[in-house]
């Protein structure tokens, strides 16, 4: 075997032990999560990585808690209401930002890239006076109106550059034929729209599945409550130890399906952010 | 801005609104205008309700002694909230070591996480790059923390960095780095490597893709000659890569410092609100829902406001190359 041979063998297995050290670093915590989860309490302190005993009292446990089911509901009612909210006015808006020139569109467009930076703090005591007013203080609504605040300015960003790759022929042959800007916009685009506007909806949902700060300041109540704010509140008996196990089933409850979704559309998914940041 | 040079087509072939010679020319072209304004409002109006207006009143309120119990009954106190002199001493945001040490935490944090995420987001995108059986399933694997909720990765990690019980002080303690375990989101000196751990191991996909979308547009033919030529692939790296995905490092990076400096969820679940690790996102909440103080809460929020604000604007103009408006000329 020649030095070169040997350098070639060097190089693969150096490549496989990297991509598999990838692989190991981005999937252990959640597997690690994962076989904790099904750790009856007893075991929960030894550590080991496949369990011994297999259990499945810590879901039995979470499932069965009437305040964790109800914050599951909350996050879905509003994720969904976000998603779809932030839709219809983005699509509208990436219409007459993607499609037509007019005096201002640049400052419109400077405005949304601005919000789409601004840090959540800083609006935070101004909007809570806004949602005391509207009378929405731990209510989930206040969560959906808040929420805008992070999807809008994405989901316009995205939308207009997408809109912007159409070919113009179609609305031509619209407006030849007489139609409004807004039959255009619902019988011409609305149907070409539907990856870009699955793309940047799966965002958006994840976006305000995992949203912290909002909700946390935002909602008071058990009942009121998402997710997120109710994983990181859970607490057990003790003050001093952690309930871990159901922590663990409960954030497996609510990351599979976001996994399963990742991996579906992955290549959407993909897109979706790279047209948001690298085309914007 | 209604002519544009690339598309010079002869009259009358385009009519087309977009390339419409006069400004305010035909009947079409004022009702897609007005259109235009139509659709933007309900966006228009609902920025200004969760953005423009809380925005506005934060800074309002910054100025007040307002307390949220009762927000209506402020009273305009200046810059009181900022820094005052009184009974021989200073008072105020500007005078709290805690605001400073937050200030210093958050910006060691984000400069830290986002160049350990640029190094092994590249590494990670020049992997994903290369062509190789099961590429697929490697990809889909990184992507799996990015779409772990944040609150989630910090409880998994909080576990995995259990002192007593934690499988990294375990393994660490395996192969003998460490005699003792640590505590690692109790102790002052570990916690901040902590969190940084965590958002690395988080955000390490999001600088990937970006990259990998811009290696997947570099030309071919370089890499031929390169290779043709017998230089090595390390001195290509630096010599033509880097240079071709630097404006997308450039995004990747605004976008992650952006997000670095308002950080709060990671730190929150992981470390609470120990003075070790709290950034002005922590600070600034803490006081404003749990000492219950809008008005010196909302001074730190300005402040955050304006330390984000003028790092972009810095930010955008060293690399003012990069930022295209939509494509907007």
């Amino acid at each position: 075997m020649t030095t070169r041979q040997l350098g070639k063998i060097a190089k693969r297995v150096g490549f496989w032990a990297l991509v598999a050290l990838i692989m190991v670093y981005a999937v252990f915590p959640f597997y690690y999560a994962v076989i904790t989860s099904f750790k009856p309490s007893s075991d929960l302190f030894r550590i080991e990585l496949w369990p011994s005993t297999w259990d499945v009292s810590n879901y039995v446990q979470i499932l069965t808690e009437a305040s964790f089911l109800r914050a599951i509901l909350n996050s879905i009612v509003v994720s969904i209401s976000v998603v779809f909210i932030a839709l219809l006015l983005g699509i509208t808006a990436s219409y007459a930002l993607g499609r037509v020139r007019f005096r201002g569109r640049s400052t419109v467009l400077l405005i949304i890239l601005g919000v789409s930076m601004f840090p959540q703090v800083a609006v935070l005591s101004g909007l809570f006076e806004v949602i005391r007013t509207l009378n929405l203080y731990n209510n989930p609504a206040a969560l959906i109106l808040s929420y805008t605040i992070f999807t809008l300015p994405f989901t316009v960003w995205v939308l207009t550059t997408f809109m912007k790759q159409l070919p113009m022929e179609l609305e031509e042959a619209a407006i030849m034929d007489g139609a409004t800007p807004w039959i255009t916009i619902t019988k011409v685009f609305l149907p070409l729209m539907w990856p870009a506007m699955a793309t940047t909806g799966l965002l958006a949902f994840i976006a305000a599945w995992n949203e912290f700060l909002f909700a946390l300041t935002f909602t008071l109540s058990d009942t009121q409550r998402t997710v997120p704010v109710a994983i990181a509140l859970l607490s057990g008996g003790s003050a001093h130890e952690l309930p871990w196990g159901p922590i663990m089933a409960a954030s497996v409850v609510v990351t599979v399906p976001l996994v399963v979704l990742m991996i579906i559309f992955q290549r959407r998914i993909v897109s979706g952010l790279t047209a948001g940041a690298v085309k914007g | 801005m209604t002519t544009s040079s690339h598309q010079s087509a002869p009259e009358g072939a385009r009519s087309a609104p977009l390339t419409a010679r006069r400004p305010r020319g035909t009947k079409v072209r004022r009702q897609r205008v007005k259109a235009a304004w139509l659709f933007l409002t309900p966006m228009l109006v609902a920025l200004t309700l969760v953005a423009g207006w809380p925005l506005f009143r934060t800074f309002f309120l910054s100025f007040t002694d307002a307390s949220l119990t009762n927000l209506s009954a402020a009273n305009l106190i200046g810059i009181e909230n900022y820094l005052v002199y009184e009974d021989g001493r200073w008072f105020g945001v500007l005078a709290d070591p805690i605001w400073w040490r937050s200030v210093w935490n958050t910006v060691y944090f984000s400069v830290v996480s986002v160049s350990l995420e640029v190094i092994f987001g590249v590494i990670v995108a020049l992997i994903l790059n290369a062509e190789f059986k099961g590429r697929t399933i490697v990809r889909a694997a990184v992507l799996i923390p990015w779409a772990i909720p944040t609150i989630v990765s910090a409880q998994m990690w909080a576990w995995m960095l259990n002192d007593q019980f934690g499988i990294i002080n375990h393994m660490l303690m395996g192969i003998g780095v460490i005699d003792d375990p640590i505590a690692w989101t109790a102790s002052a000196t570990y916690s901040m490597w902590a969190v940084i751990m965590v958002d690395v191991w988080k955000t390490i996909p999001f600088v990937a893709l970006l990259v990998l979308a811009a290696l997947q547009m570099l030309p071919k033919d370089c890499y031929e000659a390169a290779e043709v030529d017998g230089i090595h692939p390390v001195r290509v790296f630096f010599k033509v890569t880097l240079p071709l995905i630097t404006p997308a490092l450039m995004v990747a990076v605004i976008f992650r410092l952006l997000d670095a400096l308002r950080v709060f969820d990671v730190i929150y679940v992981l470390t609470s609100n120990s003075t070790s690790t709290m950034s002005m996102s922590v600070y600034a909440r803490q006081q404003l829902v749990e000492f219950q103080d809008v008005g010196y809460g909302s001074a730190a929020s300005t402040l955050l406001f304006l330390i984000i604000a003028l790092a972009t604007v810095a930010y955008l103009y060293v690399g003012r190359k990069q930022l295209q408006l939509g494509g907007d000329s």
